[in-house]
């Protein structure tokens, strides 16, 4: 990251962020499908300004609520899963197959979706968080692969391989016999963006709570906290949960969103990508989940005009971030010089408590 | 008559669940050892599984010889993973643990999509050599004399491994640097060089792994994918970094699936994550695995 020259101006948009995250955040949000974004072009002068269209900004909307919500878990907690696929799935298909066969509308679809990611959070947590460390992360990577084979099995029902297609919710009700339409990409970007703010506000007042800094004493020493007085057993299950809940909710906006559940809703690849964005953006801040997202939507968007082998440039450019900012994106431009002040208090936790799990290899 | 299958095609499916077991031994173990000596888990083992293949048929499609490309293909796999623990994995030791993984995680997107690159998206037929066509009468069964083949591959490598660990002083450094590498390192023993050897040895049975599975399973960029995770099942139901463990795992999950088709072959996929989270249930450090070990 060039740190003098365009840096200066990362720099102080990141100062800012810092200082009002929240704000600062929302408006950033509330005008990302509006504003000119460069885009690659084959013809010259290989470089056009346009705004994003609203399906891609949609999806990094929902993808980085997903993140968010499994970086309670990773970040907060320390704890890997590799089976988040499981909830976000949960949660899309617990809404499109109440939509589908019980012809209900969003509301239901939403709560009977979130419910069952919530519900599958509840049950497979409390299996796998017997174990730990890498057995754990096999653990949620079983579960998750045995609702992916068994919505595999149940091609009548669930659509199998093809996905679960024959839902398209083009409006929602609202209190006082309202009704109001989400059909467009860009009314559904504010609509979700509604969802996304709500989230954001409630995550951060539960990371910020004592449940919060007992979610980061687990990370720091599980031991420490245990001797402390703390039912860390619990502590961990309702973190679990609380990231299975937010992985349906995103699941089920996603669903929405496509119309379509795909079948690798529920494969291990999306528990992958999950992990992917998250630690892109960097697992030690709040919003580096999302950064995290919304880059790797946008580099697999445009690496693909480009090229069909985008998958070769993602991979190469990950390595690159593993390597050279372990941080994640937003974890490096929260860590330049002009930031340390400014940053004090915003983050969730801050750089010295990571740098510190990371010296000890926690 | 058992459950209405008759004995000979349950024989002939145990075999088949060998043959399938002996792949997953090869895979788990060098899983198993590169976990084992560093610690880092290898997200892109299946993916130099998948290139083993390739490279065999490419050396099989040039030269004409079966026997060259199950010698090359493995070598030149290796290789990779030797360039690979210098270029990129070194850098990565002492730091976090997750991070070893996530490299290799992008590692295999690369190596997957150069695949694809190089040989289209689609895949090749890689029949087996005129030597071990056909099937062969054992008496109890009819079986292929390739698969026979690869359960006596599968067994000389093993055997070759452990004399390697067990016999020889290379395996003697290797296991004391499994249980205490700085006490290795004081020693006076380059460390660094033993882990690079054993990096590049369990991406060769990687390799060998994909050769031996390519006449049977066909090659194509996918084919390390789902082979990964179920490697890594294999891995942790024995107890990570454990060889021995790697070794009847490999065979008992082999059985497992390879059973289970016969009786309903839609459950065969999922019954191998139905038994990993019983064995864990009941041993939490998976069969040979010792208590406490990353946890």
């Amino acid at each position: 990251m060039g740190a003098q020259g365009g840096g200066g101006v990362v720099r102080r948009a990141a100062a800012g962020v810092a200082a009002h995250p929240i704000p600062v955040m929302i408006a950033a949000f509330a005008l990302l499908p509006l504003l000119p974004f460069p885009h690659p072009s084959v013809a010259f002068p290989f470089i056009r300004f346009t705004r994003l269209y609203a399906a891609l900004t949609s999806q990094i909307l929902v993808w980085g609520l997903f993140a968010l919500g499994y970086n309670i878990l990773l970040g907060y907690t320390g704890i890997l899963s590799f089976g988040h696929a499981a909830y976000w799935g949960l949660g899309a298909y617990g809404l499109g197959l109440a939509v589908v066969h019980l012809k209900v509308g969003f509301w239901a679809g939403l709560g009977i979706g979130v419910g069952a990611a919530t519900l599958g959070a509840t049950l497979f947590g409390v299996f796998c968080l017997h174990r730990r460390g890498i057995y754990f992360a096999m653990l949620t990577l079983a579960f998750a692969q045995l609702l992916y084979f068994i919505v595999l099995q149940t091609y009548s029902f669930t659509g199998g391989d093809d996905g679960l297609r024959g839902f398209a919710l083009r409006q929602v009700a609202l209190p006082g016999g309202l009704r109001l339409a989400i059909a467009g990409p860009l009314r559904f970007y504010y609509f979700a963006l509604v969802f996304v703010i709500l989230s954001v506000l409630a995550l951060k007042r539960v990371l910020e709570s004592p449940f919060g800094r007992v979610l980061q004493a687990i990370r720091e020493s599980e031991e420490r906290a245990r001797a402390c007085g703390y039912d860390t057993d619990r502590v961990k299950l309702l973190s679990f949960i609380l990231s299975g809940f937010f992985g349906g909710l995103a699941g089920a906006l996603g669903a929405v969103h496509l119309s379509f559940v795909p079948i690798e809703s529920l494969y291990w690849t999306t528990s992958g990508e999950v992990v992917i964005m998250t630690l892109l953006g960097g697992q030690g801040s709040f919003f580096g989940p999302f950064v995290g997202a919304a880059v790797f939507l946008l580099l697999q968007d445009l690496l693909s005009v480009f090229t069909e082998h985008w998958e070769l440039f993602l991979g190469a450019l990950f390595m690159a971030f593993v390597l050279y900012l372990p941080k994640g994106i937003w974890g490096a431009i929260l860590d330049l010089p002009g930031l340390r002040g400014a940053r004090t208090g915003t983050a969730g936790h801050d750089a010295a408590t990571s740098r510190r799990a990371a010296g000890s290899g926690g | 008559m058992i459950f209405g299958i008759s004995p000979a095609t349950l024989m002939a499916q145990i075999f088949t669940g060998l043959v399938l077991g002996g792949i997953y031994v090869l895979l788990a173990l060098g899983l198993s050892l590169i976990f084992g000596l560093m610690t880092v888990v290898n997200f892109a083992h299946g993916a130099f599984y998948m290139w083993g293949a390739y490279l065999g048929f490419v050396v099989f499609a040039l030269t004409g010889s079966f026997w060259l490309a199950l010698l090359v293909g493995p070598l030149a796999v290796g290789l990779m993973g030797l360039a690979t623990e210098r270029g990129l994995v070194r850098k990565l030791y002492g730091r976090n643990l997750n991070d070893p993984l996530l490299l290799t995680f992008g590692l295999s997107f690369v190596l997957v999509a150069t695949v694809r690159i190089l040989f289209g998206k689609t895949g090749r037929a890689f029949d087996p050599p005129p030597v071990l066509a056909g099937s062969v009468n054992l008496g109890f069964i009819v079986f292929p004399v390739y698969r026979l083949f690869v359960i006596a591959a599968t067994a000389v490598a093993v055997i070759a491994l452990w004399y390697l660990l067990e016999r020889t002083d290379l395996g003697l450094i290797i296991r004391a640097g499994t249980r205490d590498s700085l006490m290795v390192r004081l020693l006076g023993i380059d460390v660094g060089r033993i882990w690079w050897l054993v990096f590049g040895i369990g991406i060769a049975l990687a390799g060998l792994g994909g050769v031996l599975a390519a006449p049977m399973r066909g090659v194509y960029p996918e084919m390390g994918v789902s082979m990964l995770i179920e490697s890594f099942v294999v891995v942790v139901v024995g107890g990570m970094g454990s060889l021995p463990g790697a070794v009847v795992s490999g065979i008992l999950i082999g059985q497992v699936v390879s059973l289970t088709t016969l009786f309903n072959p839609k459950l065969a996929d999922i019954m191998i994550f139905i038994f990993m989270g019983a064995v864990l249930l009941v041993r939490p450090s998976g069969l040979f695995g010792e208590a406490g070990l990353l946890e």
